[in-house]
């Protein structure tokens, strides 16, 4: 486990050098507190905006403390339109953990041939796979769309499955790479002098050692997969409409929309947040490695 | 961090015993390669197929509305691309908002992951508010940052000054007084999150029992940042700034939403999308699109194996 | 630390496979939805989202017909639009479109005709909708390609109380001069109160729809009818000059951002005493929850040389000639821009929420002018005397108010856009941003001289 606490040393000057780390303990809190709470205000502007009613979200000044209610939380449930959101909701889930799950499966191994039994050419792959990633995602619709035409696949969340995976695969590998790289050599030889071959190796030996590796990559490949708009928009139809699409869905160039999309966006963002804030300290833990001692 | 091992031939090999030292290496070889295949032939097969007709398209007259006029157009595109004076400014953007948001982000991150990495009354907490901005929708959050925000009538900001400074207090038009900078600060407060949470990984990883020592040798604070923190951050910090610029090169929402590509926030998406989607010339959108592509590749390249650390091995 | 791994990936793995089960069913190209259904892709204007609110009783348990909407904003789902219609994927059978795209569309061979179907179903009233609106719809071969679902001019909304206790008279038919000089009474009339909202977001069809009507009434045009481009003509130069001084002088905060959306907000709020714009913002001014109600008086759009000068525009329905359900296609327009329609509205969501402007029938209808009777005549005027191919003291080679006909004007109108915003947040000065609108339209106008 690592520790940041610096466990106080009888020095000679004893008392004051404690209190001196303590003072600079609460500046440090402090500091961070502040940015902290910098960071999440629109965050928390969105949340009080969602439990506003629209002529109470655009009123000049802000009014703070205008009454509260859920009427963006029903509209977003269907009550202005008729229409639930739980068909994209399953659509957006099904193909970021889809997609997240097919990453992993494909990145694992690749990560493996990238670091701890490096392919001779190991740098060029990896810039390959980063390579993937620079031609802009605009410039790409229109030859996916026409293929995904050609394949009858339009419309279709396994096509989206298929876009997300090959959209996270790269920053995977990049990722797991770093990881797998911290594997401690010795545990490595002595799999293989026991005879293990690659699976094994992989299921006993690396994959529990990198689990918070995994964790974290896993987490940041469900939030890009969850979050992306551009090809849901238009790859999707009726049938296979993401969370993403069913939002911008409320913006209206006609009337007032704010409380509506704050709401909107808050319960579209809720399973990203709590699978964020549940994992988060895996993901912290992970993305250090610290852990393996 | 440690990185690639390089194992010798001998190392535990599962290749089979055959005799010839050659054929040994070459299995072993192709037993290196196996695990990578099919990640790998998944990506040459998704992304390489679209970039091929993305290719062909940019050497193609293709406008959506004369559909009866598709035909080769040679360089045309490309020579088109490079004579927009949209084009040019969207080129010189695009390098304005990546290389200050991927700064400033980085530099915010490192110091909240500097911050975080001591221990505080409520230290799990601030690390949750900080990774928020990361968890929201994009389009949600930069309508946010547009409308409940930004706006001089009605947003928060303008709202905070009155409340501050009373009714008369200057009521400034965010986004059309500092387009670029309204874009780069929301786009940064998208950003730091996902560059502290790398940083501050790699905080959490450096050698305590090293740096402890040099404590106890009467190492100052900053000498101990300067000469043991900071080498051992580099790869961190080149990583997040690599997987970082790759992102922020790409965005298009927050030009999208918040000044719809006018006064001049203009970057390279944008332009790509507003040529295929409102000139409907394919043709030029694909050869802009390849254009990015080979600038991009080239910079890295160059990033990659002279300046960066990240692909030597120690 | 290995146990929680374990047990996550059961739980994961069983979370997928509920998930895989109940999106099994979303795996299949080609139009979703059953036999009898039909896919309608459409901006989320309020008209269309109470369209939404009220198919499944009423149109479902009449037809049998499952409606399977995607709504998206405006520019979103133009875009998609394009790309759909342009390579008849068959994904929808319906589109919002609007009179801007319906007959080049048509010229594209990308819309199925109308006509038989109008023939067959006398019900419909094809005679009621008004003229100016199935013109607009008609392509060059003189077929109808679109049924309007609601049609909108533009004019003039007026703060009646703000203007009576300055003492200021609105004239029946203002000219610019007399609406600028109105906005500077009215300037801080209350207490942050601007003179007057005007559009000035970039887009073609946003700060260039009012523009353009000023431009056309001022004498000028964007092209003449040989295609000479007029954009830095001394008459488009003089429209562009009052618009953004005006702007500058009485205008509303933020103007270089401010859309429909933006300005409809500044009048509900009492943060502008004037606002010049679509016909259609008055179903949101006068319903019930707006802090405006019943204060508001509407008048022609402002005149300079010309009679009129609202625009003519309309969401209307088409139909995809890749589809495979055009009859489905065709009961679901029926009904939506039926008169039954727009009494069902009226009776459940209020009538100034009814989507009018299409029938001559709406505006004899006594229960909607009992509610709409302050907006009701002026927009049926603006509607009535509009004439997309005569709109300005010219002729002109393509048909349009507020806009110009040609495929390259989204483009177009788009690029000079972002210059005039420029301008008027004072980064430009307008010689400048018209000077580079001129280069752009001569560009398009060299493909049509020929």
């Amino acid at each position: 486990m690592t520790t940041t606490a610096e466990r106080p040393v009888e020095t000679k000057q004893g008392m004051s050098a404690q209190s001196r780390r303590r003072m600079s303990s609460l500046i440090v809190g402090v500091a961070a507190w502040i940015i902290g709470l910098i960071f999440v205000t629109p965050v928390l502007y969105m949340l009080l905006t969602s439990l506003h009613s629209e002529p109470d979200a655009a009123t000049n000044p802000p009014s703070f403390f205008a009454p509260l209610t859920f009427e963006g939380y029903a509209n977003f449930f269907g009550s202005g339109t008729g229409t639930s959101p739980w068909p994209s909701l399953i659509n957006s889930a099904t193909a970021s953990i889809l997609s997240t799950i097919l990453v992993l499966v494909l990145s694992i191994p690749a990560a493996y041939a990238l670091s701890i039994r490096p392919v001779r050419k190991w740098t060029d792959v990896m810039f390959f796979f980063l390579s993937t990633k620079m031609l802009p995602v605009v410039a790409g619709l229109l030859p996916i769309y026409l293929i995904a035409q050609f394949a009858g696949m339009l419309d279709n969340v396994y096509t989206l499955v298929i876009i997300y995976t090959s959209m996270n695969l790269p920053i995977a590998v990049w990722m797991m790479r770093s990881f797998l790289a911290e594997v401690p050599v010795e545990m490595l030889e002595a799999a293989s002098l026991d005879g293990a071959g690659l699976i094994r190796t992989l299921r006993s030996v690396v994959v529990p050692v990198v689990l918070p590796g995994i964790a974290a990559t896993s987490l940041i490949c469900f939030i890009f997969s969850w979050n992306e708009l551009l090809f849901a928009r238009v790859l999707t139809a009726t049938v296979a409409q993401t969370a993403p699409v069913y939002l911008t869905g409320f913006v209206t160039s006609q009337g007032l929309f704010l409380a509506k999309v704050c709401a909107a966006a808050v319960a579209v963002s809720l399973p990203v947040i709590v699978a964020g804030f549940a994992a988060q300290d895996k993901l912290v833990q992970g993305l250090s490695m610290g852990a393996v001692k | 961090m440690s990185t690639a091992l390089e194992p010798q031939a001998g190392a535990g090999t599962s290749a089979p015993a055959s005799g010839g030292g050659s054929a040994l290496r070459v299995a072993g070889d192709w037993a290196r390669r196996a695990p990578l295949l099919p990640a790998l032939i998944f990506m040459i097969l998704v992304t390489q197929l679209p970039f091929v007709f993305t290719l062909i398209i940019s050497f193609m007259n293709w406008n959506a509305y004369y559909p009866d006029q598709i035909g080769f157009a040679g360089l045309a595109n490309y020579g088109a691309v490079f004579t927009d004076p949209d084009t040019l400014s969207a080129i010189w953007t695009t390098v304005i908002y990546t290389v200050s948001i991927v700064l400033l982000s980085l530099v915010i991150g490192f110091g909240v992951a500097l911050l975080l990495d001591r221990a505080f009354l409520g230290r799990g907490v601030v690390r949750t508010l900080m990774i928020t901005p990361f968890l929201i929708m994009p389009v949600a959050a930069f309508l946010v940052w547009k409308h409940a925000l930004y706006n001089p009538n009605y947003g928060l900001f303008n709202g905070l000054l009155r409340l501050f400074f009373g009714p008369n207090a200057v009521q400034p038009d965010w986004i059309s007084d500092w387009p670029k900078t309204s874009i780069v600060v929301s786009l940064v407060w998208e950003w730091t999150p996902f560059m502290m949470l790398i940083l501050l990984a790699g905080l959490q990883s450096k050698p305590l029992d090293v740096i402890e020592a040099a404590r106890i040798d009467g190492c100052s604070p900053w000498q101990v940042f300067r000469y043991m923190t900071f080498p051992h951050m580099r790869q961190y910090l080149e990583l997040a700034g690599l997987l970082g610029s790759i992102y922020v090169v790409q965005t298009f929402d927050a030009v999208f939403t918040i000044t719809s590509g006018g006064l001049g926030t203009a970057n390279l998406p944008y332009i790509i999308y507003t040529i295929f989607y409102n000139a409907h010339d394919y043709g030029k959108a694909s050869a802009a699109g390849v254009v990015v592509v080979v600038a991009t590749i080239a910079i890295a390249t160059f990033a990659l194996r002279t300046v960066s650390s990240l692909f030597r091995e120690e | 630390m290995k146990r929680w791994g374990r047990r996550g990936a059961v739980l994961g793995f069983a979370m997928l496979l509920a998930t895989a089960g109940c999106a099994g069913a979303g795996g299949g190209g080609g139009g979703g939805g059953g036999e009898n259904s039909v896919s309608v892709l459409m901006v989320n204007n309020p008209q269309m989202v109470d369209l939404q609110k009220l198919t499944a009783d009423n149109f479902t348990k009449q037809t049998g017909i499952t409606v399977n909407y995607t709504v998206l904003p405006e520019n979103d789902v133009r875009d998609k639009i394009s790309q759909e219609f342009s390579s008849q994927a068959g994904q929808y059978d319906v589109a919002s479109l609007s009179n801007f795209e319906i007959p080049i569309y048509a010229k594209n061979g990308w819309l199925a005709p109308m006509d038989d179907y109008v023939a067959k179903d006398p019900a419909f009233n094809q005679a009621d909708i008004l003229k100016p609106m199935a013109v607009s719809l008609t392509a060059a071969d003189g077929k109808l390609y679109g049924q309007p679902f609601y049609g909108e001019s533009s004019f003039l909304m007026y703060r009646k109380d703000v203007l009576q206790a300055k003492g200021i008279t609105m004239p029946d038919k203002p000219t610019w001069q007399q609406v600028a000089d109105i906005a500077a009474k009215a300037d801080g009339a209350q207490p942050n109160m601007k003179g007057i909202c005007l559009r000035g977001q970039p887009g073609w069809g946003e700060v260039f729809a009012p523009l353009t009507t000023v431009v056309n009434t001022f004498g000028g045009t964007w092209f003449e009818k040989d295609w000479t481009a007029k954009v830095n003509a001394p008459e488009f130069k003089e429209a562009t000059n009052f618009y953004i001084n005006l702007i500058k002088a009485h205008g509303e905060n933020g103007a270089p951002q401010a859309g429909f959306t933006e300005c409809l907000n500044a009048m509900q709020q009492g943060n502008v005493a004037m606002w010049y714009d679509a016909t259609s913002a008055a179903g949101s001014l006068e319903a019930d929850n707006s802090p405006v109600k019943g204060k508001v008086g509407y008048v022609a759009a402002p005149v300079v040389k010309t009679q009129e000068s609202g625009w003519l525009y309309t969401w209307a329905w088409a139909i995809q000639k890749a589809s495979k359900k055009q009859d489905n296609a065709w009961k679901f327009i029926s009904w939506a821009s039926s008169q039954g329609y727009e009494n069902l509205v009226g009776q459940q969501e209020g009538w100034a929420k009814v989507p009018a402007g299409k029938r001559a029938s709406t505006y004899s209808n006594p229960d909607y002018l009992k509610v709409a009777g302050a907006f009701a005549e002026p927009t049926k005027n603006a509607i009535s005397t509009a004439d997309p191919n005569n709109p300005g003291v010219q002729p002109r080679p393509a048909p349009g108010i507020q806009f110009v006909g040609i495929p390259e004007f989204p483009d177009l109108g788009t690029r000079v856009s972002q210059d005039i915003s420029a301008a008027i947040a004072g980064q430009e000065t307008v010689d400048q941003a018209l000077d580079k609108g001129q280069q752009a339209a001569e560009q398009v106008a060299a493909k049509y001289k020929k």
